[in-house]
């Protein structure tokens, strides 16, 4: 590898992301698998080459799916282009042999989280700086997770989380994790931009991206004692008011109520296909486990931010954001004994109303 | 407080109705007026203080403390904060102050020895309860017998001695070691002899503790003591880690020679202890020794990572009914032809049942379809030798299966489909065109002879043929509850799968069909995608065999 300034460098990463970009939207792997290693060829700091292209591309490829210029195929080719390269590349690029072994570090997704390319990026950010990784990859039953932890017992753990959904999820594998004496450092989109999910649930640490990931572990982590096992009330004592409990456990019954309402209230459902029906369905089921979601953490933004987010994926398919409102209506009328609830779906209405046309902007991670 | 009003006659007057009572009263009790000069004192306070005679200042008569506190309660009168206290010889005494009149102070002593001893020994006996409950929380915390050792060692340091040295039985010639003074817990395997320390041998064998104070400090070896201690060792206590059955190994406890050396009480508080730490190191132990077993019995029982072969991709996914298992009743395999222009042979299969049982049989399935590799060319002769297999075994389970020969030439992937039983592997064209292939079969282990149809289809690159078990069709869950996830939704989901890489079509039906499930109970879910590239793939590019990361 030739020393490089750090123009040069900033040109061929630029480069390379161009050419990336260009590879993927056309879905050829080997143009794909050029951009990146013309780059490394080029004397590219291979860290960057993950973080600053493949990273920044993926990001990319996310905002085209949201504002509809990417189908779903493209985004999954996409997606599975982006993690043969990186593949590929750990063949290419050695780890550094250190004198002394490093701590191991183990990344998992959470359980019931698919996205695992964030947290693939981290395991190969650490091994390029010399740290022995156990990658478990997606959906990481919390069971297993703790089963490997107990047979390695890593200096930490780096859980990734991309969905807000998975945050109960999340929160049982952290506590579970620190219960036996392992800190946890969480990461991904789920936790929020500033971290507060993460600092809600208990986590160790938090990272907003791979490099301060990276940097966070390199420094260590000290281990919390262990022992019993922090109950999910211990942390959210708002929990107390089983309003979560009741509105996640009744999720289905909620959809099929709802549905039925807006059929009733809505005469052009009648002509609606049993596909459209279903569609309209899995709509109405995201919107319940959001509103799951937000009173799990009892924050409101998380349920307002989806609203956000998916009445900017409608309009980018020329739905207007309106028609989420009769759903809301019905579930207030539904869930009129809870509180806290039917403040959330008050937030959410206002957050609909006050929308205006402004320029969609890509929102927190929702199922692809 | 009461405050008996000034006037003289009325002092006299009360004196002589309870003086005599005063004069017996069971506690000490003494008048001293405001210079700290005594003016009577009581039959007890004359047995406490020798000294204490009308006239004599208090000062001399009694501890300072209570003469420091006679000052203050002239000072403040009213006001005085509450009772002072103080040793007097080996007692403790508590004495309050009540004004009297003309500035005279009464003071009313009492002995409260004992109620200090009892609350020094709850004190003690809280910590150690507390210590112990937080003990045995982290003891029990971690499964792994290193960390288990280690935080053994922790606690002792932490409240028992200045530094610990726990050791386990040796494994081989080598006993493994923990070694900790407050800082840092050190591992290490060591060759020693534990007839070098008094009472470790015997510690290891099980045989009662031998007392602390038979064992000679100075005749420690140097292994026994950890790093970071410094100066001489006082006092060592070498105390058994009871198991299951066999000593979970021995804890050595050392203390510096500037110390109090080890009493008895904590010799026993020591043995609680180490029964806490035997008993999570002997639990950690066995999970660890099954957990082992369990990894090497599983290993051949997992699905495998499949990767490229031959210019044809290979991509395949698994969840077992239960999340706490890895194997259950679904298999898939790809055995890689000879060479480029040598067939691959895949394939994916149900036994029926679920759990490590079926998982089992499984594993018998595959290893038989491996050892009939040569003979992979006719499906129709495999599945028949198979049948016979199957039926000949002491299983009475059956199996449903799909057999996929695959072979690349120039830009088309021939397949060679065989089911046997099984749900009918889906074809997508480039143009999102669904097909099914036509092939059919009967089971396996079932009847004394099987038939089948192969279906030949060839891919076009892009395209994907997707084997799957009737996990992912007979899915049940959706946004509504209780629907079938059903063969419509499973072709419209993989009608958009066409022109993806083999990985992203197994992720994106996994993913949808774990969607539909939600947190409803399923069976075991296998997927196996075979795709022609659109492109040559990055092995044949850059000269790597990348494959799917192998994590």
């Amino acid at each position: 590898m030739t020393d490089m300034t750090t123009a040069q460098e900033d040109g061929t990463l630029a480069r390379a992301r161009e050419e990336l970009w260009q590879a993927v939207c056309a879905r050829d792997e080997d143009a794909a698998a050029r951009a990146v290693f013309a780059a490394l060829d080029d004397g590219a700091d291979p860290e960057a080459v993950l973080l600053d292209v493949i990273a920044y591309t993926q990001r990319e490829v996310g905002r085209a799916w949201a504002e509809n210029r990417f189908s779903v195929a493209q985004e999954h080719s996409a997606t599975a282009i982006h993690e043969r390269i990186i593949a590929a590349m750990a063949h290419r690029v050695p780890a550094p042999a250190t004198a002394a072994p490093t701590a191991t570090v183990t990344v998992a997704c959470v359980d019931g989280e698919w996205h695992a390319l964030p947290a693939r990026l981290l395991a190969e950010v650490l091994r390029l700086r010399g740290h022995r990784v156990d990658f478990l990859g997606a959906q990481v039953p919390t069971p297993h997770l703790i089963a490997h932890l107990h047979a390695t017992v890593p200096a930490a753990v780096a859980l990734s989380s991309s969905l807000p959904l998975r945050l109960p999820a999340a929160h049982s594998a952290i506590t579970a994790v620190q219960a036996i004496g392992i800190p946890v450092v969480a990461g991904g989109a789920a936790f929020g931009v500033d971290g507060r999910y993460a600092r809600l649930l208990g986590a160790d640490a938090w990272a907003p991206d791979a490099r301060s990931a990276a940097d966070l572990l390199e420094r260590g982590l000290p281990r919390p004692a262990g022992g019993a096992v922090r109950q999910s009330v211990d942390d959210l004592p708002h929990l107390a008011d089983q309003e979560y409990t009741l509105v996640t456990r009744s999720r289905r019954q909620l959809v099929r109520n709802t549905l039925a309402g807006l059929e009733e209230r809505l005469p052009a459902m009648s002509s609606y296909s049993e596909a459209q029906r279903e569609r309209t369905a899995e709509d109405l089921m995201h919107i319940v486990e959001f509103l799951g979601c937000s009173l799990y953490t009892d924050d409101s933004s998380l349920f307002t931010g989806f609203l956000d987010w998916t009445a900017d994926i409608l309009e980018a398919r020329e739905v207007p954001a309106r028609v989420l409102d009769p759903a809301l209506v019905i579930l207030q009328e539904e869930l009129k004994d809870f509180p806290r609830t039917l403040g959330l779906l008050d937030q959410g209405r206002d957050t609909l109303r006050r929308r205006g046309t402004r320029p969609s902007v890509p929102g927190p991670g929702a199922p692809a | 407080m009461t405050r008996v009003e000034g006037s003289s006659p009325l002092r006299q007057e009360l004196l002589s109705s309870v003086g005599a009572a005063w004069t017996r009263a069971p506690y000490a009790s003494l008048v001293v007026d405001a210079t700290g000069t005594l003016v009577e004192t009581n039959a007890q306070a004359a047995r406490l203080f020798p000294a204490a005679r009308t006239g004599v200042p208090l000062a001399e008569a009694a501890p300072d403390w209570l003469a420091e506190g006679h000052q203050r309660a002239v000072l403040d009168g009213e006001d005085a904060a509450g009772p002072v206290r103080g040793r007097h010889g080996q007692r403790t005494l508590e004495a309050h102050a009540t004004p009297g009149a003309d500035g005279e102070v009464v003071w009313w002593v009492v002995d409260d020895t004992h109620r200090e001893l009892a609350e020094a020994a709850l004190k003690e006996e809280q910590e150690r309860t507390g210590f112990l409950a937080q003990a045995s929380s982290r003891l029990l915390a971690s499964l792994n017998t290193e960390r288990c050792m280690e935080v053994a060692v922790e606690l002792a340091t932490q409240y028992l001695a200045d530094a610990a040295v726990l050791v386990a039985p040796a494994s081989g010639r080598r006993h493994p070691l923990s070694l900790g003074a407050g800082g840092e817990v050190v591992h290490r395997t060591a060759r020693i002899d534990p007839s070098d320390v008094p009472g470790l041998k015997e510690a290891l064998q099980g045989f009662p503790p031998v007392p602390s104070r038979w064992i000679d400090p100075s005749a420690l070896p140097e292994w026994a003591l950890p790093d970071g201690f410094t100066g001489p060792v006082g006092s060592v206590v070498v105390t058994p880690l009871p198991g299951h059955g066999v000593p979970a190994g021995a804890l050595i406890l050392l203390r510096r020679s500037d110390q109090a050396a080890f009493d008895a009480a904590e010799e026993i508080f020591a043995r609680v202890f180490a029964a806490r730490a035997g008993a999570a190191l002997s639990a950690a132990r066995l999970y660890m020794e099954q957990s082992a077993i369990t990894a090497t019995l599983m290993e051949d029982l997992l699905p495998p990572l499949l990767r490229h072969v031959h210019g044809v991709e290979f991509a395949g996914s698994y969840r077992a009914a239960q999340d706490t298992e890895r194997v259950g009743g679904d298999f898939y395999d790809v055995h890689p032809g000879a060479g480029p222009g040598e067939k691959t042979l895949a394939v994916l299969g149900d036994v029926c049942g679920k759990g490590l049982e079926a998982a089992v049989l499984t594993g018998k399935i595959r290893s038989t379809l491996q050892a009939l590799l040569p003979l992979a060319g006719d499906h129709q002769h495999l599945l028949r030798l198979l049948n016979g297999t199957l039926l000949n075994s002491r299983h009475t389970r059956f199996a449903t299966l799909v057999l996929a020969s695959v072979l690349r030439q120039e830009n088309t992937t021939h397949l060679w489909l065989t089911s046997a039983g099984h749900p009918l592997p889906l074809i997508v064209r480039q143009d999102g065109t669904v097909e099914e292939a036509q092939t059919s079969g009967t089971l396996i282990g079932v009847l004394p002879d099987v038939k089948s149809v192969t279906a030949e289809v060839d891919l076009r690159p892009g395209e994907t043929c997707l084997l799957y078990t009737d996990g992912v069709t007979e899915a049940r869950g959706g946004p509504l509850g209780e629907v079938m996830f059903g063969d419509a939704r499973l072709r419209d989901a993989l009608a958009e799968c066409a022109g993806m890489p083999a990985e992203a079509v197994v992720e994106r039906i996994h993913m949808l069909v774990a969607e539909w499930i939600g947190d409803n109970r399923h069976d075991d879910i296998a997927v196996m995608a075979v795709t022609a590239p659109r492109t040559t793939h990055l092995t044949a590019v850059d000269g790597h065999t990348a494959g799917r990361y192998t994590a």
